[in-house]
């Protein structure tokens, strides 16, 4: 059972509590954009096999969305932040790499 | 001019626990910035509080404040009262970026209460209720099996606890099932 921390309400929420939102930090492309760019923002995600970035939403509690860097393979959770971010927070990287050497997750390393 | 109800008009259950819908309660949304000293100062003046911290429950004689997200709270008051309080919010926050919306009708109050309230709800959500975790002047918004509901406790063995009117019936009943007679648990 996956348990996050909300950052907004500082508990220990249970995943069922919670209501997944995808994978986190994407750039919109709309009206304007190439075919080849919306294209990626409709379908291309990533599906890594350890550490991952998403979106979560603590629907049963106080509403909010916040993101989660997680690993998909162990469940370990390496930390959540607040959903007013716009790429993984530096110290959680550096977290991750202590734990987790040599991961990457698109450009992030 | 009809009577307004409250959803259960007061039901009761005795079984490990008393599970009683509690009538009608005056409840006013309040958002916006928790930090601003106007916001402040209109709570302590309407629901006669100081701002809660977060995840805190304070209560008056003639009301509370619940806190609810980092920019949202509730404030209890007699059903009778909220109309008045809903517009002294507005006049003190005048000027302000705030939102006072009187919400009395769109949820229903329970209480349970016992040596095993803490076991009836936790058979029903999975926040932790341990005693160490979760006390009096708390709050903790979570689920009710398939509902959210948020619930405060008044004192050791007594919860508050409200959920939107639409699935009073469904949490009473959720209660009911948790509270049986012979299903005690014993863990807290
Ligand atoms: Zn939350």
């Amino acid at each position: 059972m996956l348990t996050l921390e909300c950052p907004y309400c500082g508990v220990m929420a249970d995943e069922t509590e919670l209501t997944a939102g995808g994978e986190a930090h994407l750039k919109r492309f709309g009206p304007g954009s190439s075919d080849e760019d919306f294209e990626a923002y409709l379908f291309e995600r990533e599906n890594p096999k350890g550490v991952h970035f998403e979106r979560w939403r603590h629907s049963h509690g106080c509403g909010k969305w916040f993101h989660a860097a997680r690993n998909t393979m162990t469940l370990e959770v390496y930390g959540t932040y607040p959903a007013q971010t716009s790429e993984p927070p530096v110290e959680i990287r550096n977290k991750i790499s202590g734990i987790a050497p040599g991961w990457s997750w698109r450009l992030f390393k | 001019m009809s009577e307004p109800t409250s959803a259960l008009n007061r039901a009761e259950f005795k079984g490990i626990a008393k599970v009683e819908e509690t009538g009608l309660h005056g409840m006013i949304t309040l958002r916006g910035d928790q930090s601003s000293a106007a916001i402040k100062k209109a709570v302590l003046s309407v629901a006669g509080t100081v701002m809660p911290e977060q995840r805190e429950a304070i209560f008056s004689d003639t009301g509370g404040v619940v806190w609810m997200s980092p920019d949202e709270l509730m404030l209890l008051c007699p059903y009778s009262e909220v109309e008045a309080r809903v517009a002294a919010l507005n006049e003190a926050l005048a000027g302000t970026h705030a939102l006072a919306v009187n919400v009395s009708d769109a949820r229903t109050v329970f209480r349970v209460s016992g040596p095993a309230a803490r076991d009836v709800l936790s058979k029903l959500t999975p926040a932790d209720l341990s005693p160490e975790v979760f006390g009096p002047g708390q709050v903790r918004r979570s689920r009710l099996a398939q509902v959210s509901a948020a619930f405060w406790m008044e004192d050791d063995e007594t919860f508050g606890l409200f959920c939107f009117r639409s699935v009073a019936q469904y949490a009473f009943d959720l209660l009911k099932v948790a509270a049986a007679e012979g299903s005690e648990v014993g863990y807290f």
